[in-house]
């Protein structure tokens, strides 16, 4: 792979140095403008009235049930959808079979669906006129205005992260090691757990990640299905719009400050993550 | 691919199982039991999670009926919604195309104090919560905003919503291509004394195109069906800032699922629409490596 050198050759097109100027002043003030600046005003808002406020809002019954629950569904929906993510693509990496194309579009379709699409859907399957609404409602099955219809909402949108991450890792590492493992007579879950799996762990955890922002940070699709109900059905991001609509501003800022600030957690990981990469 | 951000595969939307075919001989190798049995696990799981909900949503707008659901879209308010959110995504994707080919030029070529920071930036509207994008935009640019600037309740709010969800598409399928790009070609064209503007236009801009048209595409499909970012900024006003997206939100709230479920299926087809085309369009992209 190719760095890009330095020195004036470097700049290629760019050539001029008002022209290297412009652009960055072009590139960092946009960023500066639609980023940076509004991510960190709600640092500020959050604090303009001091620490007390913030720290009662984050005490706050309604808050601590919405992060519990955020929490609570993340950890359902991400290991799901991990271990659907590494088997998916290992099957589609290492397996041939007929429609793979056909499976590789249809683990996409998340991404190309409207959050809000996703509510509906749920709604339409598992609601009052759904179509298991009647069955579930003789049963006593709560599923929307409840947890399960979050959950499955979460899974939802949060499906395609692991597979996309792994497959590419998976293609480069081809199936030698894995080979010389079986030649030397590990059983296939020996060679998974000792060859395959170490070989992908960088895409499984970019994976993971990605997929553990999705779900602590859904919106849409949770807020259709999820009735919020304050205190039974609020996530953390459903309660950011609860408190916002409630003219609670101490509130929402604090529940966003808690979300960005495991945003900013997440982003950083993955450069550190990155840079150990660069350095192996 | 060691400096390229793992999340520009994010934006390599349709491609994950894009292996060239397996010759002839080998395609007619018996397919083993437990594959099968996998496909089935994995069939199964998309099954309950994603396709029969999505069947659901076709399946109640086609009850409908195509005459119905034209009625539905071109109902003055539900086509106002359709129209806003069509022309947004489309000026939000031009945007993006050029100030997101600009930042990966600088986060490739230039070199500043502070880089790694602001490259690790460009992921954040990937990991920020869309609400609290939305409140962070409302922040500044709303009322008794910083710059005295208040575009809450405008069109601009929902465009400045969608450009922040969007920001990382074009800037992340751009940079690894750029860190890929030979810069000998450039280097000759210059020796021969082309001007810096037409060094880019005649010999990078070509290479860059399939990556900015992909990212551009992937940041209309997203606005298109961008929600939680423009709830609280836009404020909703039928005709003048309500998207589609918000619209099929109002349905489902007044009970008319049916309504709901035929814009779903509009809004499906466009992103679909758009998504197949970028794949023609990346194939295109690899083509041209290949014949290099």
């Amino acid at each position: 792979m190719r760095r890009s050198r330095s020195g004036p050759a470097a700049l290629g097109a760019g050539g001029s140095r008002a022209g290297k100027y412009g652009l960055r002043t072009i590139a960092l003030s946009y960023l500066a403008l639609i980023l940076v600046l509004p991510v960190g005003m709600v640092f500020y808002r959050t604090f303009e009235n001091g620490l007390q406020p913030v720290l009662q809002a984050l005490v706050d019954p309604l808050t601590l049930h919405a992060l519990y629950l955020t929490v609570a569904i993340a950890a359902i929906a991400v290991p799901l959808n991990t271990l659907f993510g590494v088997f998916c693509a290992l099957l589609m990496v290492r397996r041939r079979f007929l429609g793979k194309s056909i499976l590789s579009v249809l683990i996409d379709l998340p991404f190309a669906v409207s959050p809000v699409v996703v509510g509906l859907s749920l709604v339409l399957v598992y609601g009052r006129t759904g179509w298991l609404g009647g069955w579930l409602a003789e049963n006593g099955v709560r599923v929307i205005f409840a947890w399960p219809s979050m959950v499955l909402a979460t899974i939802f949108v949060s499906l395609p992260f692991v597979v996309r991450e792994v497959v590419p890792v998976l293609q480069e590492i081809g199936v030698d090691q894995d080979q010389a493992a079986h030649t030397l007579g590990a059983t296939p879950w020996q060679t998974f757990w000792r060859v395959t799996l170490p070989a992908i762990r960088s895409g499984v955890t970019y994976g993971v990640i990605l997929t553990t922002a999705r779900a602590l940070g859904e919106f849409g699709a949770v807020s259709v299905v999820s009735g919020k109900i304050a205190g039974r059905t609020s996530t953390l991001t459903v309660h950011v719009e609860e408190r916002f609509q409630q003219f609670d501003l101490v509130g929402a800022y604090t529940s966003s400050l808690l979300l960005a600030v495991i945003a900013l957690v997440i982003v950083l990981s993955m450069t550190v993550l990155r840079s150990k990469e660069v350095g192996a | 691919m060691a400096s390229v951000p793992s999340s520009s595969s994010l934006v390599a939307a349709g491609t994950v199982a894009a292996r060239p075919a397996p010759p002839k001989v080998l395609r007619r190798m018996k397919v083993r039991r437990s594959t099968w049995l996998g496909v089935g696990l994995v069939t199964l799981y998309l099954s309950v999670i994603v396709l029969i909900p999505l069947a659901a949503v076709i399946w109640h707008a086609a009850e409908l009926g195509p005459a119905a659901i034209w009625r539905v879209v071109s109902s003055p308010d539900t086509r106002a919604a359709l129209q806003l959110s069509l022309m947004a995504s489309v000026v939000v994707a031009a945007i993006n195309a050029v100030v997101g080919t600009i930042t990966a030029w600088v986060l490739v070529r230039d070199s500043f104090p502070g880089k790694t920071i602001v490259n690790a930036l460009i992921d954040l509207p990937f990991a920020l919560p869309t609400i609290v994008a939305g409140l962070t935009l409302l922040a500044l640019y709303g009322p008794n905003g910083p710059f005295g600037v208040n575009l809450a309740y405008t069109r601009a709010a929902v465009m400045v919503a969608l450009l922040f969800v969007t920001l990382p598409f074009v800037v992340r399928s751009v940079q690894p291509v750029l860190i890929e790009l030979e810069q000998d070609v450039e280097e000759a064209a210059s020796a021969l004394g082309a001007r810096g503007f037409t060094v880019f236009r005649r010999v990078v801009l070509p290479s860059l195109l399939p990556a900015i048209i992909s990212g551009a595409g992937l940041s209309f499909a997203r606005a298109i069906g961008e929600f939680g970012s423009v709830v609280l900024i836009s404020g909703n006003i039928p005709f003048k800032t309500q998207i589609a997206p918000v619209r099929i939100f109002a349905l489902v709230e007044s009970g008319d699922s049916a309504g709901a479920a035929a814009l779903a299926v509009v809004l499906l087809l466009i992103s679909l629409g758009v998504l197949l085309a970028l794949a023609f369009v990346q194939r295109w992209g690899r083509r041209g490596d290949e014949e290099e």
